[in-house]
């Protein structure tokens, strides 16, 4: 048994998870990842995974995904191509090994590989018997063939269980093995399946069993000689946790509350990618967090604005098409000049679109979908962990300036994760309600000249937000409503009025109220390490990852270009109009079909270049930084040739990627 | 899995509403806005609107405390004239927008109005949800059976053949009954009263009020421009007694022309067989054969015949009064003790809470 076994180091690796939709492998990377996490490795992951609970068994719209990319530095992104795929059965090989690079690793799990299976995928005969053979599909490919059922059901055959309970343990078998091969430390998920399993001593016990027989496969099987050694990332100083964007973003609106003071009030409707804040927020009764499952997309905004009326923190989330029936609550938000605040996570449409799968395309809607002139401020996080600072900030403009505002994720946010230095609580910005406790207004029928009215309208100069009396407050009694109101600086009294004159006037100050949020803003950092790139990249939301590493890319072959990106999108920050101008050429890489480009034209009149994909999947970026580099040689007058660095498995034997901020 | 709420049961749905300090009054005036009231001449509005505002004193709570709520419609402009907090939103969503309010806040009174439009056809769903939930709110529902703010098109209470504008050779629409409706939709409240008869609607109002939980009031409201006339049979003093069956708790249903000595009109509500019930001649079923009204009866199946008596198409005949009344726990109440009963057992201060929130699970330390 006892054989030499080759330690190779890697500056990073890219593996994805395949399997059935039952196999667990959204566990098994998550499990993955959390080792890698703990390890000290920087990672960036993206699950993937069918809008059905259980679609056909063994067929390839029923093959869900996990990937995991890990590294010995700073990354950006989930990774374009895997160098790792592990299949556990033909669907998933199928699927997923149009990504692969060539030399790139498979393992399969030769158990599933069945008459019966590769029919389901669609394969004609067994590519596992033509290995090495001309007719070999996997040419170029490290397959490595492991019966993994077979092997995981003799593993954990002492604890009674049926073959079809002993055989599910396999995913934990994987994990293992490729725990083993990375070197990942196996504490965590020891104690991850105590706590999952504590009840079932049976089940627990297969389950490390076949994780540990994973271990030990690769430990002492020839099949597996190398292992991989891929060093801690250098990261800032700090205490880091693997965050998804879910996650980040509700702990984000408790922090909001707690900052506040204001109890937080959810009014929401289960959608697919958002249900999972409306879970984790029903977790936190004890920060006085209400939850309200309500009858439908309406009346979860409509609960919400009700609370807000009351004094609380309001929150509704949802993805896309409930956006779409929340629409006249948000108009109704904005006349009445509510705090609220409105999460879309965001997913492919239009209509039912891709329920699970990612996408940009609501942000003219966030922007524009309203009757009347409805303006909202919107926020939009740019990677996992910044969806908690990002809810933070947009609770902060809503209460401040009494205002609807749209905090837009997505769906790759949503579900993906990442290291995040977990931030101290002193440093997350003060929100003040400041309730209205005060009569405001001296009327002609005053005797002191002290107030004697509340005028719900009499507006802040600088904010130009109107006081949020609230009920229970004696004295100052008023209605809102959605029909216009008499509420200018000079007249606040807040009664119906048709006046034209004031329904101009109401228009253009609710217009005023959200521009003058970027009064409140920090200047942008535009990233251009040489300070002479010709070629500015502009982006918003989780884009930021694949920009980030094509700029990278193209700076590593010696190339000059700048990027910056949005948080706040409406209104935009004061400085960006300067900023674009010093860019001879400007590209807007989107998961839409150029929805801030549409915007930074209107606005600034640049000449603004969409980079647009909607595969329902983030940028890869090594395609952008392709297109990047192209507008770099257009701009610049001259060759650009990105090299092929990055793109293959070997590439990764030396630590050259280097990091550039 | 189910969990013992535990929930103390709470019988006044104002219990937890600052009252009035001793010595203190108000007066109908109190709650009378500075805006002026803009319905049609001779709106049934009106006489609801100065019941509520000649009855709102007598609760005695403070003015700031209450709420009202409406949708779109004609009776929604209700809020603008009454000096509470108040919100005029949008069309249908009023119970919707009550039950974020009356979540957030158990110190409030807080009313929906709203019309048979806005409640039973573009807010039927927050309508029945709410009802269901049994949220601690009074829904005051004011059916003219007709589309008013619109200029007269069928709504989901006219009766089938209406001509309107939009029917203009007749609804085919069948109607709905609002009682039967709130009845299915589990209500724990629901009366019907007139907005002619100040005195029944003064009285519903305040067992509404009282009552903890939704209760659903139906006012048969007219409308003197798109649909004058449709509850005349209902006021005019000699049809009403042949038609009206008014509702008392624990007293036998009658009506028409009343017996001096007995106090039992001369036809009387008897169940039948199938379980349903009918109208029959008083004097010719014994008197302890006639229905004895149970408001607070476990099961709604009588309160639920009992509003099948309603004549849908010209409201020859309809019951009047508190049909239902039953305590259940409110969904307000059982959310705020959730949350209390979390908050009471959190350590530390709420910063504390969220840094070790933030710093669960696991975590590394990069020096």
């Amino acid at each position: 048994m006892s054989q030499t076994k080759q330690v190779k180091q890697l500056d990073r690796v890219i593996i994805r998870f395949a399997g059935d939709s039952g196999d667990g492998m959204q566990l098994t990377g998550d499990r993955f990842t959390q080792e890698s996490a703990v390890f000290g490795n920087d990672l960036v992951t993206l699950p993937n995974f069918p809008a059905e609970i259980r679609a056909p068994q063994g067929t390839i719209p029923g093959v869900s995904s996990f990937q995991v990319h890990f590294a010995d530095h700073d990354i950006l992104t989930a990774g374009d191509r895997p160098d790792v795929l592990v299949a556990m059965n033909p669907a998933a090989l199928k699927a997923n090994l149009g990504d692969l690079p060539k030399g790139a690793t498979i393992i399969v799990d030769t158990h599933d590989f069945t008459k019966r299976n590769l029919d389901k995928a669609g394969y004609s005969s067994n590519p596992l018997d033509k290995l090495g053979e001309v007719d070999d599909l996997l040419a170029g490919f490290q397959v490595q063939p492991v019966d993994l059922t077979g092997i995981t059901v003799e593993a954990v055959k002492d604890f009674g269980l049926s073959r079809k309970d002993a055989a599910r343990a396999k995913n934990m078998f994987a994990l293992g093995l490729l725990s083993w091969m990375y070197g990942r430390p196996t504490e965590s998920t020891i104690e991850f399946l105590t706590k999952k399993f504590g009840k079932k001593p049976d089940i627990l016990g297969a389950n490390i069993a076949a994780f540990k027989a994973g271990w030990n496969y690769g430990e002492t099987t020839e099949t597996f000689v190398v292992q991989y050694e891929i060093k801690p990332a250098k990261m800032p100083a700090g205490t880091y946790r693997n965050i998804t964007g879910n996650l980040a973003l509700s702990y984000g609106l408790v922090a909001a509350g707690v900052r506040s003071g204001l109890p937080v009030f959810l009014g929401s409707y289960p959608i697919t990618p958002a249900s999972d804040i409306l879970h984790e927020l029903s977790r936190h009764k004890g920060f006085g967090v209400t939850t309200f499952q309500a009858e439908d997309e309406i009346a979860g905004i409509g609960s919400a604005l009700g609370a807000a009326f009351a004094g609380q923190l309001a929150v509704t989330t949802t993805s896309g098409p409930g956006i779409a029936l929340k629409s006249e609550t948000i108009g109704l938000a904005v006349m009445t000049e509510l705090p609220l605040v409105i999460v879309n996570v965001q997913r492919g449409g239009p209509s039912t679109g891709l329920p699970t799968k990612t996408e940009q395309s609501d942000l003219l809607q966030a922007m524009y979908g309203r009757n009347g002139e409805a303006p909202v401020p919107i926020v939009a996080p740019q990677s996992p962990g910044d969806c908690f600072a990002a809810a933070v900030e947009a609770a902060r403009i809503a209460v401040t300036y009494r205002t609807p505002v749209f905090l837009l994720s997505d769906g790759y946010l949503a579900n993906g994760s990442e290291p995040w230095s977990i931030p101290s609580i002193d440093e997350l910005p003060a929100i003040d309600p400041d309730f209205a406790t005060e009569k405001n207004h001296v009327s002609a029928k005053s005797a002191d000249g002290e107030p004697d009215e509340y005028w719900p309208y009499q507006r802040d100069a600088e904010t130009l937000a109107r006081p949020w009396a609230i009920p229970g407050t004696a004295g100052l009694e008023h209605r809102i409503g959605g029909l216009e109101k008499a509420g200018t600086t000079e007249v606040g009294h807040g009664n119906i009025s048709s006046d034209p004159a004031n329904h101009d006037a109401m228009v253009r100050l609710r217009a005023a109220k959200v521009a003058a949020i970027a009064d409140s803003l920090p200047p942008l950092e535009v990233d251009d390490p040489s300070g002479s790139a010709k070629v500015l990249v502009v982006g918003w939301g989780s884009t930021y990852g694949p920009i980030g590493a094509a700029c990278r890319r193209v700076r590593r072959a010696g190339y000059d270009v700048a990027q910056v990106h949005l948080r706040h999108i409406n209104p935009f920050p004061k400085d960006l109009g300067e900023i674009l101008k010093r860019y001879d050429k400007v590209l807007v890489p989107e998961m839409n079909l150029g929805q801030l480009s549409r915007l930074l034209r209107a606005e600034y009149l640049v000449d603004a270049i969409g980079y647009n994909h909607v595969y329902g999947l983030p940028l890869k970026a090594a395609e952008l930084a392709d297109a990047i580099g192209a507008l770099v040689g257009e701009a610049e007058g001259i060759a650009v040739d990105l090299g092929e660095h990055g793109t293959a498995p070997a590439d990764h034997e030396t630590a050259s990627e280097e990091a550039t901020r | 899995m189910s969990i013992d709420l535990g929930t103390p049961a709470l019988r006044s749905g104002t219990e937890l509403v600052p009252a009035l300090a001793e010595g203190e009054t108000q007066s109908g005036k109190d709650f009378s806005s500075d805006q002026e009231v803009r319905w049609c001449p001779g709106c049934g509005d009106y006489a609801v609107l100065k019941a509520v505002q000649s009855f709102l004193p007598d609760l005695g709570l403070r003015r700031e405390n209450i709420v009202f709520v409406s949708g779109i419609g004609c009776s929604s402009r209700f809020p603008y004239y009454l000096d509470t907090f108040g919100m005029h939103s949008i069309h249908g969503r009023a119970p919707a927008i009550a039950t974020g309010l009356a979540t957030a806040r158990e110190d409030l009174s807080v009313w929906v109005v709203t019309g048979d439009g806005d409640a039973l056809s573009i807010g039927g769903n927050h309508l029945i949800h709410a009802l269901r939930r049994n949220l601690n709110m009074t829904i005051l529902l004011f059916n003219n059976r007709i589309y008013g703010l619109t200029k007269g098109q069928y709504s989901p209470t006219s009766e089938p053949g209406k001509v309107t504008k939009s029917t203009p050779v007749g609804s085919i629409d069948h109607p709905f009954n609002p009682v039967s409706l709130a009845l299915g939709a589990e209500a724990t409240f629901v009366a019907r009263t007139i907005d002619s008869d100040r005195k029944h609607l003064t009285a519903v109002l305040a067992a509404a009020a009282a009552h903890r939980g939704t209760s659903l009031v139906e006012i048969y409201q007219n409308c003197p421009i798109f649909n004058d006339g449709a509850f005349d049979v209902l006021k005019d003093r000699d049809s009403a007694q042949h038609a009206l069956v008014p509702l008392e708790h624990g007293k036998p249903v009658t009506f028409g022309v009343r017996d001096e000595a007995t106090g039992l009109g001369d036809k009387a509500v008897v169940r039948t067989a199938s379980g349903s019930v009918e109208v029959v001649e008083t004097a010719s079923v014994p008197v302890e054969q006639i229905l004895v009204h149970d408001a607070h009866a476990d099961d709604a199946t009588t309160a639920f015949a009992l509003s099948r008596l309603t004549d849908n198409d010209h409201l020859n005949r309809s019951p009047i009064g508190i049909f239902r009344q039953v305590e259940r726990a409110t969904y307000d109440d059982e959310a705020r003790a959730q949350v209390n009963r979390a908050v009471a057992v959190a350590p530390g201060t709420p910063e504390e809470r969220l840094e070790a929130l933030i710093n669960a699970g696991d975590t590394w330390t990069v020096a």
